[in-house]
């Protein structure tokens, strides 16, 4: 059975293609890295797979099955905002109001809720830090609080949106091996999106990569090449390769690290407070 | 103190406006909204001086106009920028049609006064009831849509891919807002309405990091405030709503002192 599958998929937003007739499929179990440069539809791509964004044409399954929105069979872990890193309440409340969010009436946190949050605190590694001001966590131990919550309620597909976001090599690490983790421990298909290829690179299975409104999934080698990363991006490319670290260029220019360059910009109000955690 | 009657409405009054203001300001202050609130009140103002003038109730006016307009600024939509500046112009605009509304009414400068800074002595039985049934009923209300509130105010982009309803959340509360802020104007006046919604809150979080915690001590430190200034305006006879603002404020400035003693 295929975890996610797209067959044909067109989304448009604003009068622009973000994915024109992309067609690709996820196997149960995987862990995905998910590649492009901004605006490629990274986000686009899993907020379809929720059901949050029509598809014009094409259509996408999740376990066979089609997509509705709130499925319990995946998690979600979008970027971060501004608003939560600025928080003083604990790790713990912040998970504990996502695991009850969903539920209107008189609601308290029962014996058993209780006990999945913690669990799902220790398949991260952050139920000591999860008593602390979310706030005042570093980037990587929030990201991995926030990770938690997708645990809760045993879902088989996590979306992970671009959890390295303005994190030091060291967070990278840490989070990218958490999920690992998780994937291979909980049998948790992972797709994992990320401006960079190079922190992932060791932990996943294949590669997702978009551009141009298509996508492209396979081995890293067989997809971050020049051939098809320059009919990706429309333009030249170079694939350059030490030991392990691929490079993207094109002409004299790094591509995907020019792209994180720009997202730092984007995202400087999350920036400020994860570097003065960092 | 207790034994006089008007003291003892005055008491009641304050409590159920204090604990539900000290409530809902505890969300307020979470979504970062707590300019909206400051606009519904004055939106209240509009609402009161309008009633006056056509000789209606000024609770009346009040609750309608703070409570429809909450329900407005729900539906003006989740982008802030767009939202400040209509928030702004609505604030304007609701002074701008009271003054004329008070223009009218020439006998109101007593009246205009009372609306502006409080008059909690002035609290009659019947509005005592009025009082009370909003309360409960804003804070049965709250208590139904908290968990979807705290989440979607949290975490919006998660509580959207869990299905959380959250136009019908952020509206909902924007109308339990217009009552907790005329319920305030009623007790410190449409001008002071952030001195009980908006300073305990913002203190009980700082603090407090849990969540059910900080949002019974925002009521709890509301409460003490109004009854504190209460009893201080007894034995001074000064106004009321200054007692109020003023351990409003010292209890806001100590809490911020320890909050950044324990960093």
């Amino acid at each position: 059975m295929s975890a996610l599958r797209f067959h044909n998929v067109t989304v448009r937003l604003g009068g622009r293609d973000i994915l024109s007739a992309a067609s690709f499929g996820v196997e149960e179990g995987e862990f995905i890295g998910v590649l492009g440069a901004n605006g490629a539809g990274k986000t686009t791509l899993m907020r379809a797979a929720l059901g949050l964004v029509p598809v014009a044409s094409g259509a996408i399954s999740v376990f066979d099955r089609p997509v509705t929105r709130g499925n319990a069979a995946i998690g979600y872990v979008p970027q971060v905002r501004g608003t939560i890193a600025g928080l003083r309440l604990t790790g713990w409340d912040v998970v504990a109001s996502a695991a009850i969010g969903g539920r209107f009436g008189f609601v308290t946190l029962d014996k058993a809720t209780r006990r999945e949050i913690d669990w799902a605190l220790d398949e991260v590694g952050a139920r000591d830090f999860a008593r602390r001001s979310i706030g005042e966590l570093s980037g990587g131990e929030r990201q991995r609080v926030l990770l938690s919550q997708a645990l809760i309620g045993r879902p088989r597909l996590l979306l992970l949106d671009e959890p390295l976001i303005s994190l030091d090599p060291a967070h990278q690490k840490s989070v990218v091996e958490t999920a690992r983790g998780i994937c291979r421990d909980l049998k948790v298909t992972i797709l994992f999106s990320a401006h960079e290829l190079n922190p992932l690179v060791n932990a996943i299975d294949r590669v997702l990569y978009l551009g141009g409104g298509e996508a492209v999934i396979g081995a890293v080698d067989d997809v971050v090449n020049g051939p098809v990363l320059s009919r990706l991006y429309g333009a030249p490319i170079e694939v350059v390769r030490i030991k392990d670290r691929y490079f993207v260029m094109a002409g004299d220019v790094d591509v995907e690290r020019d792209a994180h360059r720009h997202d730092d910009h984007v995202h400087s109000h999350s920036h400020d407070h994860n570097d003065a955690h960092a | 103190m207790l034994e006089y009657d008007f003291m003892r409405t005055a008491f009641a009054a304050s409590g159920m406006a204090a604990i539900l203001a000290g409530t809902v300001g505890f969300f307020l202050v979470l979504r970062g909204q707590t300019f909206a609130g400051h606009a519904l009140s004055h939106v209240g103002f509009t609402g009161a001086t309008g009633a006056i003038l056509f000789g209606l109730s000024p609770l009346a006016g009040l609750v309608g106009f703070t409570f429809v307009s909450g329900i407005g600024m729900g539906l003006f939509g989740e982008k802030l920028a767009e939202r400040d500046v209509a928030i702004g112009m609505m604030l304007s605009l609701a002074l701008g049609l009271g003054l004329l509304f008070l223009h009218f009414y020439t006998t109101g400068a007593t009246q205009a006064a009372a609306l502006l800074f409080g008059n909690v002595l002035g609290v009659d039985n019947s509005a005592l009831t009025t009082l009370a049934l909003l309360s409960i009923g804003s804070l049965v209300a709250l208590a139904y849509i908290a968990r979807p509130l705290i989440f979607a105010s949290l975490q919006p982009d998660l509580a959207e891919a869990r299905g959380v309803p959250i136009r019908f959340v952020s509206v909902g509360f924007l109308a339990i807002v217009g009552i907790a802020v005329a319920e305030c104007a009623q007790i410190v006046g449409v001008l002071l309405v952030f001195t009980l919604m908006v300073g305990p809150a913002a203190a009980a979080q700082n603090f407090s990091r849990r969540l059910i915690g900080g949002v019974l001590l925002a009521g709890g430190l509301a409460l003490a405030e109004a009854w504190g200034g209460l009893t201080l305006a007894y034995y001074t006879d000064w106004p009321t709503s200054f007692w109020i603002t003023a351990l409003s404020g010292l209890v806001y400035f100590a809490s911020l002192a320890v909050r950044f003693r324990a960093r």
